[in-house]
């Protein structure tokens, strides 16, 4: 915490002296993400991203109502805590933030998009995937990043476009995060015409799939996918194997581990896919441009999710513009209109705040390890 | 046809399991009318205890074959969970053989979380990933129906605890004294049995057995945790209910029919009920033939004793 405020002092003094001795009318950005605590770097990464994003817009000018505008950021840490989080909240509200970027995870992002509703902020996280948080109905909270929803869709695009399957069954484990995507996936493939062949259900605590699996094997699938965790879906994968099932395994980001490679082992092959949130560095448009930049500013290279970061905190910039106004209550209703470029792609929102192209990177296990597909 | 054998086959392997476990709830339930809600939970202390066990050997004895590690792991952790189950019987409810019968059955549901939370401390809230020593590639499928090693090990090694039980209490000294100490203890003690043994070695003699079940189910499976023993425990124990409570062979039928309802269920409750339910009633189906069962027998389908017992 120290540290990043001696940081935010001398991003303050570098502000102050490159855009000159105006009096210019500052306008207070919120982040909030763990700071401190097992995920700190993944907290401290997106609250850079955001502070560059800020940088850049003061070193371009950006004016609104005729007044010069200098952005500035305030930190918080919401240590990846719900009950923090929403204590943060209400300390950046009251703090009289325009915009806030973050919550950095979804179990901190959902109790304080409340906060931000009330106090009439608008709030754009960078990296909470979970359906839920955009789906309750809130004016405020808006997403850079793919939901879950958007991860089924894209597995069933692979599927059908590029693994050929035609015979696709869906297991899910009827938690909210198995079934939303099990249930996004199977819309998505009707979309394109592939009604899947089986759809059986499991449950979070289970270890025994035989039955289930025995019943699709009748069908004679391709592909199966199971929405779920990985300490269901690597045993699960063994028991296809051990009933002869020869079927390609597709999961979500909730298979996508380290985990699922160590308890599956010698189940792994490259017949194995997962999908996940937000694309590798490498594959942004301007990925490779701001690791660079990112990395000369801060002195660390880009750990994760700082593109994302920059992105959410360039949308509520790009509405400021649009609306000529700081203020939350004239640039709101302007958020839907966003329409950029930014560091990760197209920056859009639908009516519910999630970004239209969410990127959704798709892995196949490959040599001992996840590898992305092109 | 291959899909119901398979099926069958399955129901078979689950099911012997939770016959295996059932034993132990159904020996001490027969003998103080307690029902050991810890016994699933010595399940899961077995897996990780063997868990243990074998990832040192593996270490430490590379050169050991892998049938003697698994032998030497599980020989640890039955030793452990012997131990364990007198030291819960020594502690938990012997003070409480005379209490109201409520007192040792919160006593057990207390003792249950008390080994899962100590678990949680020792082997942290991560799925472990269980070596499998036996092989779990399927062997040549006979009439499409895919089995493997680890499986018919399964199989053989519970039908002949199973054997060896019943002989146990039939034919043997220590069985006799079991079984008078059922009928009535106070009786069985003034005969000269020494009925503070008898008990304690029910609860050892389960719990060995839970060791077993505990290693085998982790060996199909590759994976061990904390949390692993409460839904094989929850299912053993309706075995015991479905097979009649306090019934040896009633335990061992209760765990096979268990098996094979839900296996069986979930394979075909959809056509079954044309698609208004699905397998995600599976656990639900096999309470639903519980209940239908103990409707039309309330004792279980081989249980007599639990009338005068209750």
């Amino acid at each position: 915490m120290k540290r990043s405020v001696t940081m935010l002092a001398v991003a303050g003094v570098t502000m102050v002296a490159s855009t000159a001795a105006l009096a210019d009318v500052v306008v207070k950005i919120g982040f909030a993400g763990p700071l401190t605590g097992p995920i700190s770097h993944v907290g401290k990464d997106e609250q850079f991203g955001a502070q560059l994003a800020l940088e850049d817009a003061n070193a371009k000018g950006v004016t609104l109502g005729g007044q010069k505008a200098r952005f500035e950021l305030m930190a918080e840490d919401d240590q990846a805590d719900p009950r923090t989080a929403t204590t943060v909240a209400q300390r950046l509200v009251d703090a009289g933030v325009k915009g806030v970027v973050g919550h950095v995870t979804s179990g901190a992002a959902i109790p304080a998009s409340r906060i931000y509703e009330q106090g009439g902020v608008p709030s754009v996280t960078p990296s909470s995937t979970t359906p839920k948080l955009t789906r309750q109905g809130f004016k405020t909270t808006y997403r850079v990043i793919a939901n879950d929803l958007q991860q089924g869709n894209a597995m069933a695009r692979f599927a059908v476009d590029v693994l050929k399957a035609e015979r696709i069954a869906v297991i899910d484990d009827r938690t909210a995060y198995g079934q939303g995507l099990a249930d996004a996936l199977v819309d998505s493939l009707k979309q394109r015409g592939v009604k899947p062949v089986g759809r059986e259900f499991t449950n979070d605590k289970a270890t025994d799939f035989a039955a289930i699996l025995t019943k699709l094997k009748a069908a004679k699938p391709d592909a199966i996918f199971y929405g779920g965790m990985d300490a269901q879906g690597a045993p699960l994968l063994k028991q296809m194997k051990q009933l002869g099932i020869t079927a390609k395994y597709l999961g979500g980001d909730g298979a996508c581990t380290a985990e699922m490679i160590k308890i599956a082992g010698a189940a792994m092959s490259p017949d194995v896919y997962c999908t996940q949130a937000g694309i590798p560095m490498d594959k942004m448009p301007a990925g490779k441009a701001f690791n660079e930049r990112f990395t000369k500013r801060f002195n660390v290279p880009v750990q994760l999710y700082a593109p994302y970061s920059y992105d959410a905190a360039s949308a509520l910039i790009e509405a400021m513009k649009l609306a000529n106004s700081a203020e939350p209550a004239k640039y709101l209703p302007l958020m839907q209109k966003v329409a950029f470029k930014g560091v990760t792609g197209n920056i859009a929102f639908d009516a519910n705040g999630d970004v239209r192209e969410g990127g959704v990177a798709l892995y196949q296990f490959n040599a001992g390890k996840w590898e992305v597909r092109p | 046809m291959e899909t119901l054998l398979q099926q069958t086959v399955n129901g078979l392997v689950v099911g012997s399991v939770y016959a295996l476990i059932a034993l132990g709830y159904t020996m001490v339930y027969g003998i103080l009318g307690l029902i050991n809600f810890a016994h699933g939970d010595v399940l899961m202390v077995g897996a990780l205890v063997a868990l243990e066990a074998i990832s040192l050997l593996q270490t430490h004895y590379p050169e050991l074959g892998l049938v003697p590690t698994l032998l030497a792991g599980l020989g640890v952790s039955v030793v452990v969970c012997m131990i364990l189950g007198y030291t819960i019987e020594r502690t938990a409810y012997r003070r409480l053989r005379n209490a109201p019968r409520l007192a040792p059955l919160i006593t057990a549901i207390g003792v249950s979380f008390l080994l899962q939370t100590l678990a949680m401390i020792i082997w942290g809230r991560n799925y472990h990933t269980f070596p499998q020593l036996v092989s779990t590639t399927p062997i040549e499928p006979v009439a499409g129906v895919f089995i493997t090693p680890v499986q018919i090990v399964i199989l053989v090694v519970s039908a002949v605890l199973m054997i060896g039980l019943v002989l146990l209490v039939n034919k043997t000294r220590l069985g006799r004294a079991m079984r008078a100490t059922a009928e009535n203890h106070r009786v069985a003690s003034l005969m000269g049995v020494d009925t503070n043994k008898i008990i304690a070695a029910t609860f050892v003699i389960g719990s060995a057995l839970a060791a077993v079940a505990g290693v085998m189910y982790s060996s199909n499976y590759g994976i061990a945790h904390y949390a692993m023993g409460f839904m094989p425990g929850l299912k053993a124990f309706t075995a015991a209910v479905l097979g009649g409570i306090g019934n040896l062979a009633g335990a061992m039928l209760g765990g096979i029919v268990l098996g094979l309802v839900e296996s069986i269920g979930a394979g075909y409750i959809e056509d079954m009920s044309f698609g208004f339910l699905n397998s995600s009633y599976q656990d639900i189906f096999a309470f639903i033939i519980l209940g239908i069962v103990l409707i039309f027998r309330p004792t279980g389908l081989l249980g007599e004793r639990v009338a005068d017992r209750a």
